[in-house]
């Protein structure tokens, strides 16, 4: 339940504005990758690039191949709404939807989708909030609404929601930003267990998170604010935090910019 | 010294300033004032026609009977035909205008985009906000009427108050689905849900509430019209449920009929259809407010 991600030559557009420019890196499956890098660099924006997210966005479109086990994610024939059944996402603020249950949260993937038996359902919604660490803490009040719950709560309650339609890869964006530590810690440790299942890419912008959760790491920048923003270099975390090869890099990490 | 030395030293000893505190109470004032300005008038509406129309409605043959063959010096008879026309005109009415206002709604937020035909469907909203019932009335009438030789009949009527609530319920749902926070549909979307069905089971059901809320502001205002059905829908003292055929009665219709009388059983009539009237909009509204909670944010 996992596929390797190939970027080849990407440029991200929203309209004429060109907000990514040149990418080309692979994602490893069952592999943690973070994408860090200061403000208004491309990442979120590149993130959203992997399940044609950017397209909601008027004008948002690309150039140049993003290829899962092969098949083009921007083929002529291929849907985006397909592209996101495989590429599910897990954004900043926790968005429960306010009308539902947390059971109909969970399922909300699939009842949107159509799925109408019930054990299936059930089933569904137990092993994903075991796997999101939080059925112990809700399995008594199910019918509650998920609004009700606390911020990491909700957070793990997305992201339940996120593996209950068993996407290949899940995309992070800053999923911790909102958080307290001890949810951010939770999180944490989740995606830690969800890699052996899934190919994650998070954005971060706390890079102690991004040496903690993450395998591989990739650094973008820009050159001046209304620039494309650029990939400078993607390594295994070690190297990166370690002895990265680009001076940039290293001015980031170190706290020198950004 | 500077004042600022000050306050940081100590905080505490610096009292309010006399300026803001006058201001402060000088904006209290106001606003109270502005409060009592806007209560005072609806109060003294709702107490005349309570005092005056209620007599009338507490007769069990109010809401039983209609005015046939009853004239201005026989006691007795009652409001039925004219709750039934008003009751069946509004239905017609707000079967024909919710399907269309929501779906102008939903292409001029989901869709539209601010973009060209968007912006000119908006400013046809905004002028047929701007049109006189009257307008709305004749224009049925000469389309309608003389034109495809319909008669004037309940129908007609509803005809003309569609072209009222139209923009009334499009604005307000417009206003309830823009503010139906982006990060839901996004979410939708990241689950791999199309966007028809994202704005059919998380938009409009996050909305819904308001969307009602909404609904029932038109339908109160077309309850209420009153010149569509002095051009469309003669008013009649008897019933008649078929708004295919013939007069019907409207509480209004009703009201404007017995106003012109200076007998007081007449009067009587007028402040009861006009109690009516009120009660009939105050009885949607709660049975709006019951129904909506059912698909309500919930939390």
């Amino acid at each position: 339940m996992s596929k390797r991600i190939v970027v080849e030559d990407l440029d991200v557009y929203y309209g004429e504005f060109k907000a990514v420019e040149d990418v080309s890196m692979s994602v490893e499956p069952r592999s943690v990758t973070s994408l860090i890098g200061p403000s208004g660099c491309g990442k979120s924006t590149f993130l959203r690039t992997l399940n044609r997210m950017h397209e909601l966005i008027p004008g948002g479109h690309v150039r140049g191949t993003v290829e899962m086990d092969g098949h083009d994610l921007y083929g002529a024939a291929v849907d985006p709404v397909a592209v996101r059944r495989v590429v599910g996402m897990v954004f900043q603020r926790p968005n429960p939807f306010p009308t539902m249950s947390i059971f109909d949260n969970v399922a909300a993937g699939l009842k949107l989708n159509g799925v109408k038996k019930k054990s299936l359902l059930e089933d569904t919604v137990e092993r994903s909030l075991r796997h999101a660490n939080l059925w112990d803490e809700v399995r008594d009040r199910l019918n509650r609404p998920g609004a009700g719950l606390s911020g990491g709560q909700q957070q793990r309650l997305c992201i339940a929601r996120a593996i209950a339609v068993e996407p290949q890869v899940l995309l992070m964006d800053e999923p911790c930003s909102a958080l307290d530590p001890i949810s951010t810690l939770a999180i944490e440790d989740l995606i830690g267990e969800l890699k052996n299942d899934y190919t994650i890419v998070i954005v971060t912008h706390n890079m102690q998170q991004a040496a903690r959760v993450s395998d591989r790491t990739a650094f973008f920048n820009l050159a001046a604010t209304g620039k494309p923003g650029r990939l400078i270099e993607l390594d295994d975390t070690g190297t990166i935090f370690g002895n990265p090869h680009e001076k940039a890099t290293e001015d980031y990490i170190s706290g020198r910019f950004g | 010294m500077t004042a600022l030395d000050t306050a940081v030293a100590d905080p505490l000893s610096q009292h309010l300033g006399r300026g803001r505190a006058v201001r402060n109470r000088v904006a209290a004032v106001a606003m109270y004032a502005a409060f009592a300005l806007a209560v005072v008038p609806l109060a003294w509406i709702l107490f005349s026609v309570l005092s005056k129309g209620f007599s009338a409605i507490v007769d069990a043959q109010w809401w039983t009977n209609s005015q046939r063959g009853i004239t201005i010096r026989t006691p007795g008879g009652g409001a039925y035909h004219a709750m039934a026309g008003t009751l069946i005109q509004a239905a017609i009415t707000t079967l024909i205008s919710v399907p269309i206002a929501l779906l102008t709604a939903v292409y001029l937020v989901e869709y539209g985009r601010g973009g060209r035909f968007a912006k000119a469907i908006s400013f046809m909203v905004d002028i047929l906000t701007g049109i006189p019932s009257i307008v709305a009335a004749l224009f049925i009438y000469a389309l309608w009427v003389t034109t495809a030789g319909f008669g004037r009949t309940g129908l007609s009527v509803s005809f003309a108050l569609v072209l009222l609530m139209i923009p009334v319920v499009t604005r307000s749902t417009e206003e309830m689905l823009r503010i139906v926070p982006s990060e839901l549909r996004e979410a939708s979307y990241a689950l791999g849900v199309p966007k028809w069905k994202t704005i059919l089971r998380v938009v409009i059901p996050t909305a819904w509430s308001g969307i009602i809320t909404g609904v029932m502001l038109g339908v109160a205002r077309v309850m209420g019209e009153t010149a569509p059905l002095l051009i469309l829908g003669p008013y009649t003292s008897s019933i008649n449920m078929n708004p295919f055929r013939g007069n019907m009665a409207a509480l209004p219709t009703m009201i404007n009929q017995n106003r012109t009388e200076s007998l007081s059983l007449a009067v009587e009539r007028t402040w009861g259809a006009a109690l009516t009237l009120i009660l009939l909009v105050l009885a949607l509204t709660l049975a709006a407010r019951w129904l909506s909670r059912f698909s309500a944010v919930r939390g």
